[in-house]
């Protein structure tokens, strides 16, 4: 308040108070300094002026950027900064004179300033209004919101201060640097965020949607770095469901446009961003894998990208070679990545993708290099392969895939570990030649452990493997499956609360119960613990396919020669079959169908007993009921059972 | 199916309405594609041709579309058709497109062979459908690209910049397909099944791939390859070369003033002396006022056997004295008016009347107006109907082109180029009455020669305000619209001075045979009298000054010859030497000349 009567002298020497108090030695007393100084300048130019004079930003900036002060200080420092900016033009002049951008930048405190929930909430509408103030701000301005931008929280929030309308303007800007920060800006606002791409899409600038204007920066005289931003612009809007895969934008500009980025006329970085942000987008959509698995031969250029560092780099040019050598495994893990991205549905594409040049060996080494990022994606490329029964069968058996993909799998990141032992899936679907070596190289132990993993991933990985493992298997390795897994485990692994593990624990259960030795003697060890485990589930609360998977174990417990036993004397187990041959849903009546018409078969001994039994419990009636049904499956298979009380 | 391939092949139903609005549509989209190709010496595909095609095929819908009529039972049966005109180089990218109207059983291509007789044996190139193949030259194909059937369109690209080719379909590009292709394709399919029928798109309709796109690359490419073009070690000797152009230019014109401070700031020397150009501006300024005679009379006094060796020159000058008469501004007819002083001295030694009007002259006349009309002889390189008449590269330069003065122009004449607008016509009356007004005259040279700055973009409009300003002040004073100032004796003068003249082009014609030029100017020049109103007449064109600029450019560049100096100033003639080099490149099939046109660079 005494500001207002004090002679500009004495200003000036409160000031350097301010200024003085920063060079504190104890960073607590810098911290109230600060603080105080905060108070001081609000919404005055002249002390503004006047610390900016005294020195104060440079000050600022050296404790903003220090990794010993506290980030309650150097939020403050921020705080105090913004607000002399928000003073003059000549107090901006000089922030930005003091390389303030850079330094705001390099720290990357403005992330803290934008999110901490304590600051004040000030600063980024700070920042939009000074959006209009020139093109240098406009242009920094734009730039610190894509760097700080790292969170869906912070997108939120940007958009929430009227990012979008503030910006949007900014694309048609005459200065190329401002119209191309704004675009990142855009670019990191859009990304798998939903809210923004929805809003985006609507967005009129200068009468013209945004989406327009985005087609246009990638035309292909406008400069590269443009044309790959407005790509990504467009792809995370269709990512997000706000441009469909099928409009004419994706199709005919997006899409060309990132295959371009891949082209061996770009930089190599460009050609990395090109080629993650094209998997990216065609990831969901088969049609969009379809048209650019024939756009420009990439399949063949992305070979390419495995060259390098080439050999003539190496001898020629050491400069080259070290560029070259940083940016080989960002080129080889992109590559791999949009070959999986180009080949999870396509049989075609698939095939054409295997049948590059050293492909298969490619990806092979892919597995054991060093880098993560180069590993996760070459074991991804592998799975988007293995979904073809004809490559399993061909170029996954002869290059052994198996090997390397076995030892990625003994010590790897969950990320890598969930790919890798989706793809040992594949690999143990019965018509896998890879099968038989898999299983000799005592993988059981491996895939029983994951089961125990936290990741409901990986837990349905390792279960569903072991579920492939045992279809058709020997009684050997039927053994050892339970063995390895003991009952504890897989009765915890039936009331998993992942659904889908759950699912695959039964189908483990019913490939094991398969063929009429091995029920018996799995029956005759385990029998009382797995009728347990059906009651639980056909009494609980599980979906159709849950309930018809348990039947199912119930028809093939039928098949057994002693095992049919445990059903007959279990008339808890019988009522429910019944209640099931009832039931509304068609696919729960066969199942259970299937499981009496086991049970009464003729050929068996005692089958006349079971029969006898039966009747009195009322089956037969049911039965002649289900002759009758509408479903001829159904009806088909009630007729065969009735039959067996015919002969 | 005969009879519908007569009916495509023969008839061009140009009555039809429709069918006149697609050929527009064509025209005007084939232009755009191809600003490079000169139509006159190289055609463009418009059509399939009804004489070379195989005898299977048959054609229909302004020879579009084209289906097949054979036995279709193995692949002799094969049979293609090619385009009426092989591809020009100038297009640097050509494009057209095939839609698959229906597909037949199994074999479809869409090919480009030389020359010769379609097929694809020898020199051929195709994509084909039925396996997605590509055949280059020979039978045996390649994995190419994606099978093609009923509904999609199919796309080619010839770049004749780096002679490659690619395919696409459904605006999808598919890759390059061929590559080293030699010169003179020709569009061309070939069908194999009966049923199948395809449409060609050689610009009737918008393409389906985005071809404007692919081709602004390229563009941008050549341009960058020009723009980073390395002068290297003779960095120096550039900017002396780039000094001495302008300079040149300055002195060619008659910009003393700017030429003179030009060549101070530069530390340059000017070649021919400041009287010489005084004198030279001098003449200049007086034909551009209309007042040819004096001009003349300057002309013999100070270069004295200058017209005698230049008969058809001599002639031209006194056609256009002829005309000024009507026009009442020769100084032969006003000395009837009391107002006008003889005031040849009274031009001071400034800027002289600038040859800028002709530099906008050429908008003016886009109208269709056929005649040479710029100021130094030259026409911009679009203009081909004048640049055809002169011979070598003196013609071949764009005189709308030439402003790379006028940076250093306005700097040295701010002042004068303030006031910029005013016109000749209006300034003809205002100067008669006194030296007040002269120096009026002055500025306004300067501000025309200021001018071309923004010249190319607007100066159509600009000149259509003059031009409206002129008429006001025409009508002002309406004794001026009369003719020869509405003064008997005048006319009488005018009259007198005709047979003189009529005598003067039998005198030459004895001498050098019989000129249709000359006849045709003396025949127009005559007409005028023929009419009420010459200004509002069909011939009237004659008496607007900017008719004076033609041949008062010719006048200055004679009077430079005679000196021994170059009758085109340097820059001009880079200008047309670049100007013939880019159409010599088409000639020689460099496709990149289409994406080097010297009007791109010229802002």
């Amino acid at each position: 308040a005494y500001c207002l009567l004090t002679s500009h002298i004495e200003v000036t020497a409160t000031s350097r108070h301010y200024v003085d108090r920063l060079f504190d030695p104890d960073p607590q007393k810098v911290l109230q300094g600060v603080i105080d100084m905060k108070n001081a300048v609000i919404g005055n130019n002249k002390q503004k002026a006047n610390l900016i004079v005294l020195g104060a930003v440079p000050r600022l900036l050296y404790l903003l950027q220090q990794g010993s002060s506290s980030s309650e200080l150097r939020a403050e420092c921020a705080v105090v900064l913004g607000s002399l900016a928000m003073g003059t033009e000549n107090n901006i002049k000089s922030l930005v004179d003091c390389h303030i951008i850079p330094a705001l930048l390099q720290g990357r405190c403005m992330l803290t300033v934008c999110v901490t929930p304590c600051q004040d909430p000030t600063v980024i509408p700070h920042l939009m209004s000074l959006l209009s103030r020139s093109q240098r701000t406009q242009e920094y301005i734009t730039q610190i919101f894509s760097h700080c931008c790292k969170t869906p929280e912070h997108q939120t929030v940007l958009f929430n201060h009227g990012a979008i309308q503030n910006i949007a303007p900014l694309l048609i800007s005459p200065s190329y640097k401002v119209r191309m920060q704004a675009l990142k800006c855009f670019s990191v606002l859009a990304y798998e965020n939903t809210q923004v791409s929805m809003t985006l899409v609507n967005v009129l600038v200068d009468e013209e949607l945004l989406s327009q204007v985005f087609v246009r920066m990638m035309q292909r005289d406008q400069p590269i770095d443009m044309q790959l931003t407005a790509a990504k612009c467009l792809t995370y809007m269709c990512r997000a469901g706000a441009i469909r895969t099928d409009d004419s934008c994706i199709v005919l500009k997006t899409l060309p446009c990132l295959v371009r980025m891949c082209s061996k006329e770009r930089l190599l970085e460009e050609r990395v961003e090109g080629a993650e942000t094209l998997a990216y987008l065609m990831e969901p959509d088969v049609e969009l894998q379809r048209i650019a698995s024939v756009t420009d031969h990439l399949v063949a250029m992305l070979a390419d990208y495995f060259k390098y560092p080439s050999s003539v780099s190496a001898i020629t040019d050491i400069k080259r070679l070290d560029h070259d050598l940083k940016h080989a495994h960002e080129l080889r893990q992109a590559a791999f990545k949009l070959y999986a991205s180009l080949g999870s549905n396509d049989e075609d594409i698939r095939k054409k993708i295997t049948e590059t040049e050293n492909m298969m060996d490619r990806i092979v080494s892919g597995l054991s290099e060093s880098s993560v990022k180069v590993r996760l994606a070459a074991v991804r490329c592998l799975h988007s392969l293995s979904r073809s029964v004809q490559q399993l069968r061909t170029s996954f058996h002869d290059h052994a895939v198996w090997k390397p993909l076995m030892k990625l799998l003994q010590n790897a990141p969950d990320e890598v570990l969930v790919m890798a032992s989706s793809t040992l899936c594949n690999l143990l679907l019965e018509f896998s030649p890879s099968k038989e070596p898999i299983l000799e190289s005592g993988v059981i132990e491996l895939l029983c452990s994951l089961t125990q993993s936290d990741s409901p991933a990986l837990r349905v990985n390792g279960i569903w493997a072991l579920m492939n493992m045992a279809f058709q298997a020997d009684q050997k390795v039927k053994g050892e499956i339970v063995r390895a897994l003991g009952t504890e485990q897989l009765f915890r692994l039936l009331s998993d609360p992942d659904s889908n593990v759950l699912m695959k624990t039964l189908g483990l259960l019913r490939n094991l119960l398969s063929t009429r030795p091995h029920i018996d003697q799995v029956m005759s060890s385990h029998g009382k613990q797995i009728m347990q485990a059906v009651t639980l589930i056909l009494e609980g609360e599980h979906s159709i396919e849950v309930k018809e998977q348990t039947l199912c174990i119930l028809a093939n417990i039928a098949d057994g020669n002693t095992a049919k036993e445990l059903i007959m004397t279990n008339d808890d187990i019988l009522q429910k079959i019944k209640y099931y041959m009832a039931h509304s849903n068609v696919k729960l009546q066969l199942a259970a169908t299937f499981c009496i018409s086991n049970l009464i078969w003729n050929e068996e001994d005692g089958s006349q007993e079971r029969q006898d039994k039966l009747r009195e419990l009322g089956f037969v009636d049911i039965l002649h009921k289900l002759t009758q049904a509408s479903d001829p499956n159904l009806c088909d298979r009630a007729k065969t059972a009735m039959q067996q009380y015919l002969a | 199916m005969d009879a519908m391939a007569e009916l495509g092949a023969g008839s061009l139903l140009l009555g039809d309405p429709a069918f006149n609005y697609q050929e527009a549509e064509l025209n005007e989209r084939l232009k755009r594609l191809y600003p490079a190709v000169n139509e006159d010496e190289t055609p463009l595909p418009r059509s399939w041709s009804p004489k070379d095609k195989y005898s299977y095929i048959g054609l229909s819908q302004n020879n579009l579309r084209v289906h097949y009529k054979g036995h279709g039972k193995n692949h002799k049966d094969a049979a293609s058709v090619r385009a009426t005109h092989p591809i020009p180089a100038a297009c640097g990218i050509y494009y057209f497109e095939v839609k698959i109207v229906s597909k037949g059983l199994d074999f479809l291509s869409s090919l480009l062979p030389l020359s010769p007789i379609p097929g694809w044996d020898k020199h051929s190139y195709g994509y084909h459908g039925d396996d997605g193949h590509s055949f280059c030259s020979s039978g045996t194909g390649q994995p190419y690209g994606p099978t093609f059937t009923t509904g999609d369109v199919i796309g080619c690209c010839v770049n004749l910049i780096n002679n490659t080719c690619f395919y696409t379909k459904n605006g999808i590009s598919l890759g390059v397909a061929f590559t080293d292709l030699p010169p003179n394709l020709y569009p061309t399919v070939g069908l194999q099944t009966p049923g199948e029928i395809v449409d060609a798109n050689f610009g009737q309709q918008p393409f389906v791939f985005d071809i404007e796109d692919y081709m602004s690359e390229w563009r941008a490419k050549i341009h960058g390859m020009i723009a980073r073009f390395p002068i290297g070690e003779r960095l120096g000797e550039w900017q002396a070369v780039l000094q001495n152009m302008v300079s040149t230019y300055l002195v060619h014109h008659g910009y003393c003033a700017t030429a003179t401070a030009f060549a101070r700031a530069t530390e340059t020397l000017i070649q021919e002396d400041q009287t010489s150009i005084k004198n030279r501006q001098r003449i200049q300024k007086l034909v551009l006022a209309g007042r040819v005679g004096e001009a003349i009379e300057a002309t013999q006094q100070l270069y004295p056997g200058l017209l005698e060796h230049n008969p058809n020159l001599l002639f031209m000058l006194k056609c256009r004295q002829f005309v000024e008469m009507v026009n009442g501004t020769d100084s032969e007819v006003r000395c009837f008016s009391v107002r006008s002083p003889k005031s040849q001295d009274s031009y001071p030694g400034s800027p002289s009347l600038s040859p800028r009007h002709g530099a906008t002259n050429p908008n003016l006349h886009s109208a269709g107006a056929d005649s040479p009309t710029c100021s130094n002889g030259v026409t911009p390189p679009n203009k081909n109907k004048s640049h055809n008449k002169y011979p070598g590269v003196s013609s071949a330069s764009s005189s709308s082109s030439s402003s790379p003065s006028s940076v250093n122009y306005s700097e040295s004449n701010s002042t004068d180029s303030t006031k910029s607008q005013p016109h000749s016509g209006t300034s003809n009356q205002e100067e008669t009455s006194d030296s007040e007004m002269e120096i009026e005259a002055e500025h306004y040279t300067n501000g025309v020669a200021e001018n071309p700055s923004a010249r190319i973009m607007n100066g159509t409009y600009k000149h259509q305000e003059i031009l409206q300003a002129q008429d006001i002040s025409l009508e002002d004073s309406c004794a001026s619209r009369q003719l020869c100032g509405g003064n008997q004796a005048a006319t009488e003068r005018m009259i007198q001075f005709g047979r003189e003249l009529q005598g003067l082009n039998e005198q030459l014609c004895r001498e050098y045979g019989k000129n249709v030029t000359h006849k045709k100017m003396l025949q127009d020049a005559f007409s005028l009298l023929a009419y009420s109103d010459p200004w509002n007449c069909p011939v009237g064109q004659q008496l607007d000054p900017m008719q004076r600029e033609n041949i008062c450019s010719a006048l200055n560049s004679a009077i430079l010859e005679s000196q021994n100096l170059p009758k085109q100033p340097p820059l001009m003639l880079a200008l047309g030497q670049a100007t013939e080099c880019v159409q010599l490149m088409a000639r020689v099939r460099s496709g990149s000349c289409s994406f080097a046109r010297v009007d791109n660079f010229l802002h």
